[in-house]
């Protein structure tokens, strides 16, 4: 082929089982979903068993794993919850993360109906779907995800740059400084001295960045 | 191993500097026996050449690590650990003690198992092994990885108490790989037509995947297929034998262990850019495909792990500045909480995309200081302080920190994490 003439005739082709082997993501339309169908009952046999133990029983989360349900309009409160149904804007992104990378430890264990059965109980824990929704191929475009519209692509540019470029100030920048927070009366880093102890002044409790870094 | 011996380095700092006393007007009252007596390295053997055939540093130098926050994520297996930024110095990140992030662990890949796949919207979808790879032509580049939640934990307020756990998760490296475009081309992109609006998915070959998409005018431009980092193979946990390098941008998009690219006529929409990797505004808007890492610093030393120990005198406060817009061009460095602001000395003229360090070289009259440091970068940007990104963005972003650090430097030469007004 011309391709390889031009370049250095390095690799070889691959063969479309390989490439069915390995490319299994699916595109917010749809595109890349296997055949197959799952309902909302059967999904919470197959979460019960498979999800449960971390996600809890209704997708609420266990301990300091993730929350899959609720957080509903909590994305401009202190501490948002961010859920498949409060958050995630495509449904694609939730049937492509489970069938490749969950469970945690067991990946790319499910058959394409449980992952099916699945997103439809997920769906049905955030109240986006009835009790008797079956989702497939068909119906994967039907399902309207709450917050679809709630994002922006970077506008840094625009809202950010223009304000924080040029030359800075370099004396007489500001009155008067003073100290409004101390790392060490949260006392969490590890390793660091009981000496360094609260002193009764904290000013923000230790869970918040428990919840800012689940990643 | 012990996870934070700030107090211990402090105290046994202390007894050192008590030893010297005040530095200039030093003068001995008797002769040092270190100096008049035969020491034992001075008079019988060392270690042997075959003692150690891939060293590790020197014990006395064991807090040099990387540490981990275990509050910070549910296991350790998807989880992150921190750079010994303040221990460190010059630009290079010893490859042993630099930063890890993994969504599902660090995997084992040899060079024969592996496999790189090029499809979708390609002339001739291709499979490369690894030999493969090292026979197209190779280039070098030092940048910086820095994580997207680096200095995550602090928008809501002081809260980590130490340069490596507010600022270390970055490394900065030499690669050696094949640029992205050579194996573009190598598959042939007539077939994808207008490039403009095209895109890459690349994914890594662990079971969390960490795919991500990438416009194709960055895949064009400067990523880099790696597989040697710092001179050497990439380590297990930084994507052995190949991980992927794109310079400036956050290193979420930096995929280890990579084994697929996809050309594509859109993005994927994948988890970690939609869940993950987006940033929640004040409204409860959130912001997607926040790619690049802007101006950034930090003062390293003196810093809560790194105290002052030397009493007053000449002093050497050093730290790190990157941009992942372009190159650092200057750093100004407060004493005074941003009151007023010196000039730092840059070790290097900045380079694009890779850490820069500066210093300034001061005296430290044993006042209390409030240290902060200032990036500008080559587009004439200014890094903000943290009240300025809060009022655009409130406190919810997670990622995507680059505030102003303040250190606090008691009269003991010691150093806190703080905020200022």
């Amino acid at each position: 082929t011309s391709a390889q003439a031009e370049g250095f005739g390095l690799g070889r082709e691959a063969l479309p089982k390989e490439i069915a082997a390995w490319d299994v993501s699916v595109r917010p339309d749809g595109t890349g979903l296997p055949e197959g169908s799952g309902d909302v009952w059967t999904g919470e046999e197959v979460f019960a068993d498979k999800c449960a133990v971390c996600h809890g029983d209704f997708a609420e989360g266990v301990g300091n794993w993730p929350k899959l349900a609720g957080g509903w309009d909590t994305l401009d409160r202190k501490d948002p919850v961010k859920t498949v149904g409060s958050y995630w804007p495509y449904l694609s992104t939730t049937w492509d993360y489970i069938n490749r990378s969950m469970p945690f430890g067991d990946a790319q264990t499910l058959e394409p109906d449980e992952v099916y059965a699945m997103v439809a109980y997920i769906l049905y824990s955030n109240d986006i779907v009835d009790d008797d929704f079956v989702l497939s191929k068909d119906t994967f475009l039907d399902v309207e995800m709450p917050n679809a519209d709630g994002f922006f692509v970077d506008d840094r540019d625009e809202t950010e740059y223009a304000q924080w470029s040029g030359e800075p100030c370099m004396e007489n920048c500001k009155d008067n400084v003073e100290v409004t927070m101390r790392a060490v009366f949260l006392d969490v880093t590890p390793g660091v001295d009981e000496a360094a102890t609260s002193d009764g002044q904290i000013t923000d409790e230790p869970a918040q960045a428990a919840a800012t870094t689940e990643d | 191993m012990s996870n934070g011996p700030s107090r211990r380095t402090f105290l046994r700092g202390a007894a050192a500097g008590t030893a010297l006393l005040a530095g200039t007007a030093a003068r001995a009252q008797t002769p040092d026996p270190l100096i008049t007596e035969v020491q034992p390295w001075a008079s019988g053997f060392g270690d042997p050449v075959d003692a150690h055939p891939y060293g590790m540093p020197i014990r006395f130098e064991d807090d040099v690590v990387r540490r981990n926050v275990e509050w910070l994520t549910a296991d350790t297996i998807s989880s992150i650990n921190f750079t010994p930024i303040h221990a460190l110095d010059g630009t290079i990140t010893p490859q042993g003690c630099a930063f890890e992030r993994h969504h599902s662990g660090a995997i084992e890949l040899s060079k024969a198992d592996y496999r790189l796949m090029i499809n979708g919207l390609v002339d001739r979808p291709l499979v490369f092994t690894y030999a493969d790879l090292e026979r197209f032509p190779r280039e070098n580049h030092v940048y910086f990885c820095e994580c997207a939640a680096n200095s995550g934990m602090e928008w809501a307020g002081a809260q980590l108490n130490g340069a490596q756990f507010t600022h270390g998760m970055i490394h900065n490296m030499e690669y050696t790989g094949v640029p992205l475009r050579t194996l573009l081309e190598e598959a042939g992109l007539d077939t994808a037509g207008d490039l403009s609006g095209k895109w890459v998915y690349v994914e890594g070959a662990d079971a969390s995947s960490n795919g991500r998409s990438i416009p194709m005018e960055k895949a064009l431009d400067d990523c880099l297929i790696a597989f040697k980092a710092n001179g050497e193979a990439l380590r297990k946990e930084h994507g052995y034998p190949v991980r992927l390098v794109v310079p400036g941008w956050e290193g979420n998009m930096w995929i280890k262990w990579i084994r697929r690219i996809e050309v594509t006529d859109g993005p994927m929409e994948s988890r970690e850019e939609t869940s993950k990797y987006t940033d929640v505004m004040k409204d409860g808007s959130a912001r997607k495909w926040t790619w690049a890492m802007d101006a950034k610093s930090v003062v390293t030393s003196p810093s809560p792990q790194a105290p002052i120990t030397h009493g007053k005198g000449p002093l050497v406060i050093s730290g790190l500045a990157w941009s992942g817009r372009g190159a650092i061009t200057r750093v100004d460095v407060s004493k005074d909480g941003g009151k007023t602001w010196q000039t730092a000395r840059l070790a290097k003229p900045g380079e694009k995309m890779a850490l820069t360090r500066f210093y300034l070289d001061t005296e430290w009259d044993g006042e209390q200081m409030l240290l902060q440091s200032r990036a500008m970068d080559d587009t004439g940007y200014v890094q903000p302080t943290k009240d300025q990104l809060r009022e655009v963005r409130g406190l919810n972003s997670v990622y995507h920190n680059n505030g102003i650090q303040t250190w606090l430097v008691n009269a003991s030469g010691e150093a806190e994490n703080v905020e200022v007004s």
